[in-house]
């Protein structure tokens, strides 16, 4: 036991972090040990990302603490970690678009005033080669003009110069091809030998189990628990990530659905490939997928936001084509985005300004609008949707999200939608607030409504649709009626490789 | 999480039990920024008042009038377009464009209607190329208008020749604008009158003005709510090349000729000030004419204060660029801006 705890090279104990009200961990406790490969696993929003923002110093942690070695260190930023040797390989790294491959690479260890160019290229070729990327980028390419994937090099090389002693990857393949991923394996195999304790994040389960030593799940910001890779296998390991008791949830009772309202016939554009599927008045249907399986982007295509390259989106039956959301709105749809505080609401404005926005035009008289209808929607919606706002008067800013969130229900509530999109419903929302948010979409449906909702929570999507769409990498890779649906076969979905297209 | 909800339950009650008194609502009715404006031109006032008693003068206050009439003109528009989150510099070119050509249409036609006329068109062609240069070119506000500054000042300078062009101070409509009066009050000050209330309507009581400040304020979820962005810039801005027109006319009949550049020059830098000193925020999204007004107010009193005091006129640009910074870095202080990176 006693040498095994000298191999751990870095560890995080009991950390616990909070934002405002959403615990995003409690407790949770990373062990990496020198010469082994530790997966971090989990689902969207189980904590996995805080974790590691916790590990570079970005955030700081409320209780806990990081030890190097055995001994407790404080990272303030992201420079004390790296000067710590301790480097976390960004998803989506930030490249210097005009400048070359090299000085990417040597960023922020480039000393002073004196620097040689050629001597630069040089290192970094030397570099390349070692690392065998030397066939994939060259040190002289420019930031701009290189793929995810070269991106992704540069971000893993930047590390790798710098003789880390801990290193975590964060997805490093989702962007790229099987080639580099076969390099990837190899360099962090390399690196393994050489004693590197490496963390490494990934949602593709076939990874997991070709790389990890250990397997550290997350769950809820908690710590369900460490397992060697030789003792668990895809099952077991899916039980851990969901393992949730399904009956504190809401369970919708289905009614028998109209005629279909929304129909995507092959919808295909820079986001979303293929994209087929209908919802009917009165039903409520669910999208899941991890987070980038193309979800939001599908939300925003439906809406206009962005346009359909081919295929065909029909309302109501008829084959319609939107140019902006404003096209959309008009043809009575509602969409609620993902990030309400960006792309929703007007945070200085009032409650009432914020809940008129979308019909501002049928509340007014000419170009006046009436303020006294203006302000009883206000107040009706208030009433309906129990927005604990103390007036209609109320800067929206100052609500909290579960609050926020009705605000931007209301808004489309009003207008009286044929169809509403609704993207995270419930994300930073109370538990409270959200029943209610549930029993709202219930009622919308059954006031023959047909709403679309898409959720990284899978007992939500299980309990608040009556069918449940999975995407991922784009495509939906199928469809499950929410009845008898259980979180892992969702997941299994969910997690698909990229799909053999038939 | 049963802490968190007991948490925000107890915000919720605090906030509803949570009564302003009288004093309180009375500041919020005003707003905090209009009464720190009264006061601070009730202060400038003073200072000014016991250093020279002319100030209290009605030549004098007239003169005050009909100074801030112009720059009061382009700080109207100028709050539009912050409010709409963006800006406009090339507001004092287009005032000088279009005095110039508004006196040489009226020399040549003898119409003060067609100089007029031809004027506000001119201006609004203008309001449109920049426009169209901010939503199809995408370029930023502040390059786009920066180049038109230059641009139509150039403009003005062609037409003209770079001289002072035509002659209005006989005509009765230009001589009426310059000096005549209304119920004791000069006809400049009712046309920044007349234009402030009309803005102040649109802004606070149409779907036009909630619109402006609800794309200034998030124009992600503007969009998404189904406004067209693009129509309400390109109108703003046609509606503050109009404006500037205005201001350009006026321009022309207080000299009783067009000025291509001598009038006009320094106005947007005095337009931008007021609507920042008034409380627009120049991330977009806030800010009332009332207190572009006010700030107006106080402007023209701290200028001509200098004046009356002797205060020489480059000290007094010094000045004017100094209060634009203050009042900027006033309004980044309340709104807590994080001192981290380049400002917002």
């Amino acid at each position: 036991m006693s040498d095994e705890r000298a191999d751990i090279a870095f560890a995080a104990r009991g950390i616990t972090k909070s934002f405002g009200p959403v615990r995003a961990l409690r407790g949770v406790e990373l062990e990496l040990r020198r010469g082994e490969v530790t997966a971090l696993m989990g689902e969207n929003g189980a904590g996995k990302s805080t974790l590691l923002k916790i590990i570079t110093g970005d955030y700081q942690p409320e209780e806990g603490v990081l030890e190097l070695d055995g001994r407790a260190v404080t990272f303030a930023g992201p420079g004390d970690s790296r000067a710590a040797g301790v480097r976390v390989i960004a998803q989506e790294p930030e490249i210097v678009p005009h400048v070359s491959v090299a000085e990417n690479i040597f960023i922020g260890a480039l000393g002073g005033a004196r620097f040689n160019r050629s001597e630069l290229l040089d290192r970094a070729g030397e570099a390349l080669e070692r690392w065998g990327f030397a066939r994939v980028i060259r040190p002289e390419l420019i930031g701009s003009s290189l793929s995810p994937a070269q991106r992704q090099i540069v971000e893993i090389m930047r590390a790798l110069v710098s003789g880390p002693a801990v290193i975590c990857f964060d997805e490093p393949t989702s962007s790229l091809g099987d080639d580099e991923v076969a390099i990837l394996f190899t360099v962090i195999r390399r690196l393994r030998s050489e004693g590197v304790a490496i963390g490494y994040v990934s949602h593709r389960m076939a990874e997991i189990f070709q790389l990890a030593d250990r397997i550290t799940v997350l769950r809820d910001g908690g710590l369900v628990g460490t397992e060697k890779a030789t003792d668990i296998d895809d099952d077991g390991l899916v039980r851990m990530m969901v393992g949730r008791d399904l009956s504190q949830f809401f369970q919708r009772e289905a009614i028998p659905p109209g005629d279909v309202v929304l129909e995507l016939d092959g919808v295909t554009n820079d986001f979303v490939d293929g994209i087929s599927l209908t919802v009917r008045a009165g039903e409520v249907v669910g999208v899941a997928g991890l987070v980038g399986a193309g979800r939001s982007e599908l939300m925003k295509t439906i809406v206009g936001d962005f346009q359909i390259t081919s295929g065909e989106l029909r309302v109501g039956g008829k084959r319609t084509r939107f140019r902006s959301p404003a096209d959309s709105v008009a043809a009575g749809i509602g969409f609620a985005p993902e990030e309400r505080k960006a792309e929703a609401l007007l945070l200085q404005r009032t409650v009432r300004d914020n809940m008129a926005l979308a019909m501002l035009r049928k509340l007014s008289r000419w170009i006046f609008v009436k303020s006294a209808a203006e302000k009883a929607l206000a107040v009706e919606y208030i009433e309906r949707m129990r927005v604990r706002t103390p007036s209609t008067e109320q800067i929206v800013g100052t609500l909290s999200g579960g609050n926020q969130q009705k605000v931007v229900l209301a808004r489309w509530l009003a207008t009286g939608p044929r169809v509403l999109l609704l993207d995270e419903p419930t994300r930073g929302v109370d538990v409270g607030a959200k029943s209610e948010i549930y029993t709202i979409i219930d009622e919308l449906a059954r006031s023959g409504v047909a709403v679309l909702v898409v959720s990284s929570e899978l007992p939500e999507v299980i309990g608040v649709s009556d069918r449940i769409y999975v995407m991922a990498h784009g495509h939906i890779t199928g469809e499950v009626p929410s009845r008898g649906a259980t979180e892992e076969s969702i997941l299994a979905l969910a997690m698909e490789e990229e799909p053999t297209f038939s | 999480m049963p802490t968190s909800t007991t948490r925000t339950a107890a915000a919720d009650s605090k906030a509803a039990n949570h009564r302003p008194g009288p004093l309180r609502r009375a500041l919020s009715a005003v707003g905090v920024q209009n009464v720190s404006l009264l006061m601070a031109i009730a202060l400038v006032v003073a200072i000014i008042g016991s250093q020279n008693p002319l100030f209290f003068t009605v030549a004098n206050l007239r003169v005050i009038g009909t100074a801030i009439a112009i720059s009061g003109l382009l700080a109207i528009v100028q709050t539009i377009v912050i409010i709409l989150g963006a800006l406009d510099i090339s507001v004092g070119s287009i005032a000088g464009l279009t005095s110039v050509t508004s006196a040489m249409i009226f020399s040549v036609t003898g119409a003060a209607a067609l100089g007029v006329g031809g004027a506000i068109l001119i201006g609004v062609v203008c309001g449109l190329v920049n426009g169209c240069i901010i939503v199809f070119g995408r370029v930023n506000p502040v390059i786009a208008t920066l180049a038109t500054l230059a641009a139509y000042k150039g403009v003005a300078q062609l037409v003209s020749d770079g001289r002072a062009q035509g002659y209005t101070g006989a005509d009765p409509f230009f001589v009426f604008l310059a000096r005549g009066s209304i119920a004791g009050v000069p006809t400049l000050i009712w046309v920044l009158i007349l234009v402030a209330v009309l803005a102040h309507i649109v802004l606070r009581y149409t779907t036009v003005g909630r619109n402006i400040y609800a794309v200034g304020g998030n124009d992600v979820a503007s969009r998404l709510a189904g406004i067209d962005i693009n129509r309400y810039i390109l109108g703003v801005y046609m509606v503050t090349g109009a404006v500037a027109a205005i201001a350009g006319l006026l321009i022309t009949a207080r000299t009783g000729s067009g000025q291509p550049v001598s009038g006009s020059e320094g106005l947007e830098l005095e337009a931008i000030t007021a609507a920042a000193l008034g409380g627009a925020a120049l991330k977009g999204g806030k800010g009332t004419i009332a207190g572009t007004i006010l700030a107006v107010i106080l402007l023209g009193i701290l200028t001509n204060g200098m004046t009356l005091l002797g205060v020489n006129s480059f000290w007094q640009n010094v000045a004017k660029g100094a209060l634009l910074v203050v009042a900027v870095i006033i309004q980044q202080l309340r709104s807590g801006e994080r001192r981290v990176g380049l400002p917002g």
